[in-house]
C-alpha cells in the first residue's frame, strides 16, 4: 500500500472524512428521521414547532361575541349567521389591541361573491338569492339598503 | 425433532389463536376502529372533507387563507383554490380558476367568454387544497430533507432547509406547491397547522359559511368527517398515481381535474 | 403599511415572468424549471459523452484516438466542473446548496446525483493525474533551474499536482497506466450512472406525463454519448485547425507537427470518431422513436394533451429543429461517402444542436401542458435581462454555462497541456 498509486485515494478519503467531521457542527443536532421513516420523515424536527408558533389570524365569530354582544345576536337572528365577523371585518389578530381598528369591508364585490346569480342549478349557488350586479343598483353600496348583519330588507 | 403431546397442544392453541386473532379483530372492532389501526400508530391523521354540492364559489376561504398564511393577496399563488366546471350540453368541459377565486366568481363567463346558460349540462365549483398524501411523491423526492410528514399526516416544509430546488414541485400531481414570493423556498397548504394543533379549524372551513369543508381526525371513529368518509360515497382526486391523498370530496364529478 | 409595501417590491412569483398559460390551469403552476434545467442535463451529457470517447482509447485500445482522447479526458473535467453550475444557478437558495452533501435524502434523484457526481469527478481527477503525473514531476525538475516569479508558482504548482510523487522509473510509470486503464474502466460505468441518473430525475416524476418513462435514463445516456463525442470533434478540429494556422504563421515548433502531419491526422481522427457518433445517434434515435410510438399505441389518458403538444404545439422543436435538422440531416452528411473535415464540423454541429433540442423538449415541453390536462403553458426566454431572475434563468445566464467550460479548458490547458504532440 505504499505505492504512489494510491494518492488519490487518500486524498478522496480525507475530503470524505473531512465532510463528516464538518456535518455534526454544521447540520442541527435535531435533523434526522422521524417517526414516519426515511423516505417521507427525514427532517429537522425542530421545525414542526416552528409551524406550531405560527400566529392565528382568524378567530372566528365566538372571539368577537364577549365585547360586540349586540351586533352578534342581530346577526345570529338572520341568514347571515352562516358568515364569519372576519369575512367582512377582516382578521381580528390581537384586536381591541393590535389592529386597533379593524377595516371594514362593505363592498358590492364581496356581497357578490353569492349574490351575484349565476345560472349553475346543480350547485347550490343558484339556491342564494341572487341579482345581476349591472343591472341591481350598479351605482350604488349594497349595504345602503340591506343591513350586512341582518340583510332581509325591513326584517 | 419431538413433541411432546403436551406441547403439541400449546403449539396447537397458540397457532389456532395467532390465526383467529385478526377475525377476532374483525369481528368484535367497528369498521372504523379497525381503519384507525390500519393507519398506524397515533391518535391523530388530518384528513379533509369537502362537500362540492355546498360550494358556491364564493372564495372567502381563498381569501382567509391567504391572509392567515400571509401569501401575498396579489399573486395569483395560493395554498388553496376553487375551480369551476361548466359541463355543456354537447359534452365540451370548460373550466377556470381565476386568481384562484380569490375574488369568487361572479360572471357566468368563461376566459373573458359568455357561456349561455340554455347550453350548460352541468356546472359545480370544487375547492382544491393540499392532499396531504399518504406517500407524498413531494416528500420523497426532495434532495435535503426540507419536506417532510409529520405523524399526524401532515406534510410540512421547512423554510430554513429548503434550497428551492422545485423538484417537489415538479412532482406532486396537483399542483398545489409554488414558490413563495417573498420567502423564496416552496410553500403549500399544510391544513393550518398553526391552527389545527391548537384545536382550531383551518381558517378555510372556518371561512367558508355553507359547510362546505370540513377537517377531521380519521383515528377518531366519532369525528365527522371520519364517519362521513366511511359511511358516505366519497371519491379523492388521481388516485392513479399512488399517492393515497386524504382529502375527500363529496359529489366529485369525472371531469374534475 | 409600509412594511408590506417595501415587501411588494421585492416580490416575485417565481415562472410569471416567463410562463403564458392558455385555457384551464392550476393557478400554481408556472414553468418552473427552465433554461438552466436544459443546459444542466446538455453539459452533463457532454461530460459523459467526453470521458466515454477518452475511454475508447484508454479501455479498448483504440490507438488511433491517442490524441483526442487525451484531450477529451481534460475537457471532460472542465465540462465536469460547469455541469452542477446550472443547478446553483436555478437554485432559489443557492447558499445552501451543501446541504445536498451534508443531509442528503437518498429517495430523491437528485441527493443521489450529488454521491455519483462526487465520485465521478474523483475518478476523472485522478485517471488526469495518472495521465500527466510524468509531464509534472518533469516540469519541477526543468523549473528548478529557471529564474523569474511566474517560474517559481508554475513550480509550486507542478509540486502540489505532483502530490509528491516524484519517481518516473519504468516501473512507476507502468502502474500510472495500469491505473488509467482501471480508472476509464470503472469510468465508464460511473459516467453512464451520472447520466443516467440526470435521465432518472425527470424519468421518476411520476407526476409528469411526457417524463415518466423507463426509457429516458437509456436515451439520456445515448444522446449523451452523441453530444459528448460531437463536441469533443469539434473542438479537437476547431483546435487543430488554429494549430495549422500557428504553423503557417510562426513556423512550426520543435513539439510540433507540421502542417501536413497535423492535417493527415484530422481527417483519420474525423473519420473514426464519426462512426462511433453515428452508432450512439443510431441507438439514440431508436430509444426515442420507441418512446413516441408506445406512447401513441398505449394511449393512455394523458396521450390526448400529449399529442397535442407533440404533433401541434412543439411540432417545430420536435420534428423540424430535433430529429430533421438536428439528427437525420448530421445523419446523412456523415454517411455519404468522402467525408470531409467541413462536412464534420457541420455535421457535429448539427448534432449538438440536435442534442440541446433535444433537452429543450424533455425539460420545456414537459412543462408545456397543465396537470390539468386540459390546458397548456408556454415558455418565453428572458433575452434581455432586468433583475438577477431573468439573468439566471435567460439566455445570458445560459450562455455564460455554454461558454464556461471553454474557458475552465483554457485555464487547466496552462498547465496541462493536453494537446501537445510527441
Amino acid at each position: 500500500m505504499k505505492s504512489h498509486v494510491w494518492r488519490p485515494l487518500w486524498i478522496v478519503l480525507g475530503l470524505v472524512g473531512l465532510i463528516l467531521l464538518l456535518r455534526p457542527l454544521i447540520v442541527p443536532s435535531d435533523f434526522g428521521t422521524g417517526e414516519r421513516g426515511f423516505m417521507y420523515g427525514y427532517h429537522r424536527k425542530g421545525n414542526e414547532e416552528d409551524w406550531k408558533a405560527i400566529k392565528v389570524k382568524y378567530r372566528s365569530k365566538e372571539y368577537c361575541k364577549d365585547c360586540h354582544q349586540e351586533k352578534y345576536d342581530s346577526n345570529m337572528s338572520s341568514k347571515h349567521s352562516i358568515i364569519q365577523c372576519e369575512n367582512c371585518h377582516g382578521p381580528a389578530v390581537d384586536h381591541p389591541e393590535n389592529p386597533e381598528k379593524l377595516v371594514i369591508d362593505k363592498s358590492r364585490a364581496l356581497c357578490i361573491r353569492c349574490h351575484a346569480y349565476l345560472p349553475y342549478e346543480q350547485s347550490d349557488r343558484s339556491k342564494i338569492k341572487g341579482i345581476n350586479p349591472a343591472e341591481h343598483n350598479p351605482d350604488m353600496e349594497c349595504s345602503m339598503c340591506h343591513d350586512p348583519h341582518k340583510p332581509n330588507l325591513g326584517g | 425433532m419431538k413433541f411432546s403431546r403436551r406441547e403439541l397442544l400449546i403449539t396447537a392453541a397458540k397457532g389456532a389463536l395467532i390465526t383467529a386473532l385478526p377475525m377476532g379483530a374483525i369481528k368484535f372492532l367497528e369498521p372504523k376502529e379497525v381503519m384507525a389501526e390500519i393507519k398506524g400508530p397515533g391518535k391523530v391523521r388530518w384528513a379533509f372533507l369537502v362537500d362540492t354540492y355546498k360550494c358556491v364559489g364564493c372564495g372567502l376561504c381563498v381569501k382567509a387563507c391567504k391572509n392567515e398564511n400571509e401569501v401575498p393577496y396579489d399573486t395569483p399563488v395560493t395554498r388553496t383554490w376553487v375551480e369551476r366546471y361548466i359541463i355543456k350540453k354537447d359534452g365540451e368541459m370548460l373550466a377556470d380558476s381565476p386568481m384562484g377565486a380569490r375574488d369568487g366568481f361572479t360572471e357566468n363567463k368563461i376566459r373573458e367568454t359568455a357561456v349561455d346558460p340554455k347550453d350548460i349540462a352541468k356546472a359545480f365549483f370544487v375547492p382544491k387544497l393540499c392532499n396531504q398524501c399518504d406517500t407524498p411523491p413531494c416528500v420523497q423526492v426532495c434532495p435535503v430533507g426540507a419536506t417532510y410528514q409529520t405523524t399526524d399526516g401532515v406534510v410540512l416544509i421547512d423554510r430554513s432547509w429548503c434550497i428551492g430546488c422545485g423538484y417537489c414541485i415538479m412532482a406532486c400531481p396537483y399542483g398545489v406547491r409554488f414558490f413563495h414570493p417573498v420567502h423564496k423556498v416552496t410553500e403549500k397548504c399544510n391544513f393550518c397547522y398553526h391552527r389545527i394543533t391548537k384545536g382550531l379549524n383551518t381558517a378555510c372551513v372556518d371561512a367558508c359559511p355553507f359547510g362546505a369543508r370540513m377537517i377531521g381526525n380519521l383515528k377518531d371513529p366519532n369525528d365527522p368527517v371520519t364517519k362521513i368518509v366511511l359511511t358516505e360515497r366519497v371519491g379523492v382526486l388521481k388516485s392513479e398515481y399512488g399517492t393515497k391523498p386524504q382529502v375527500y370530496y363529496l359529489g366529485l364529478d369525472e371531469n374534475v381535474r | 403599511m409600509t412594511a408590506e409595501t417595501a415587501q411588494n417590491a421585492e416580490m416575485v412569483v417565481h415562472g410569471l415572468e416567463w410562463t403564458v398559460k392558455e385555457l384551464f390551469t392550476y393557478p400554481n403552476e408556472f414553468i418552473y424549471w427552465t433554461i438552466q434545467i436544459v443546459m444542466y442535463p446538455f453539459l452533463t451529457g457532454l461530460v459523459a459523452g467526453a470521458f466515454v470517447l477518452s475511454s475508447l482509447y484508454h479501455v479498448f485500445g483504440q490507438d488511433d484516438l491517442k490524441d483526442i482522447a487525451k484531450f477529451s479526458l481534460l475537457f471532460s473535467f472542465a465540462l465536469l466542473l460547469v455541469a452542477p453550475m446550472p443547478l446553483l444557478f436555478h437554485l432559489q437558495q443557492a447558499q445552501r446548496n451543501w446541504e445536498v452533501m451534508l443531509t442528503p435524502h437518498f429517495t430523491s434523484a437528485i441527493a443521489a446525483f450529488g454521491m455519483v457526481f462526487s465520485v465521478y469527478m474523483a475518478i476523472v481527477a485522478s485517471e488526469i493525474w495518472f495521465v500527466h503525473r510524468k509531464f509534472f514531476v518533469e516540469q519541477v525538475n526543468d523549473l528548478r533551474n529557471k529564474e523569474g516569479i511566474g517560474n517559481a508558482i508554475l513550480r509550486i504548482i507542478y509540486s502540489v499536482l505532483t502530490l509528491g510523487a516524484h519517481d518516473i522509473s519504468d516501473a512507476a510509470l507502468h502502474k500510472d497506466e495500469r491505473a488509467v486503464k482501471m480508472l476509464a474502466g470503472i469510468g465508464i460505468p460511473v459516467a453512464c450512472f451520472l447520466h443516467g441518473y440526470a435521465g432518472f430525475i425527470f424519468g421518476s416524476v411520476k407526476a409528469n406525463a411526457l417524463w415518466m418513462t423507463p426509457l429516458m435514463p437509456v436515451i439520456f445516456i445515448m444522446s449523451a454519448i452523441v453530444s459528448g463525442i460531437a463536441l469533443c470533434l469539434l473542438t479537437f478540429v476547431l483546435i487543430m485547425e488554429w494549430q495549422k494556422w500557428q504553423i503557417s504563421r510562426h513556423g512550426r515548433r520543435h513539439w510540433q507537427m507540421s502542417a501536413d502531419e497535423v492535417k493527415g491526422a484530422e481527417i483519420d481522427m474525423v473519420k473514426k470518431v464519426s462512426k462511433y457518433l453515428i452508432g450512439f445517434l443510431v441507438a439514440a434515435i431508436t430509444l426515442e422513436l420507441l418512446d413516441l410510438i408506445f406512447r401513441g399505441y398505449t394511449a393512455v389518458k394523458s396521450w390526448d394533451i400529449l399529442r397535442s403538444v407533440i404533433y401541434g404545439k412543439d411540432f417545430v422543436n420536435i420534428f423540424i429543429l430535433q430529429y430533421t435538422v438536428g439528427n437525420l440531416v448530421p445523419f446523412i452528411l456523415l454517411l455519404l461517402p468522402g467525408l470531409t473535415v467541413k462536412r464534420a464540423v457541420l455535421s457535429t454541429l448539427l448534432v449538438l444542436f440536435g442534442v440541446f433540442m433535444m433537452r429543450w423538449n424533455v425539460v420545456i415541453g414537459g412543462q408545456a401542458f397543465s396537470l390539468t390536462f386540459a390546458g397548456y403553458m408556454h415558455y418565453h426566454l428572458p433575452i434581455i435581462p432586468h433583475n438577477l431572475e431573468t439573468f439566471k434563468e435567460g439566455l445570458f445566464g445560459a450562455l455564460l454555462m455554454g461558454g464556461l467550460p471553454f474557458f475552465f479548458f483554457w485555464i487547466f490547458n496552462k498547465v496541462i497541456p493536453s494537446l501537445k504532440y510527441k
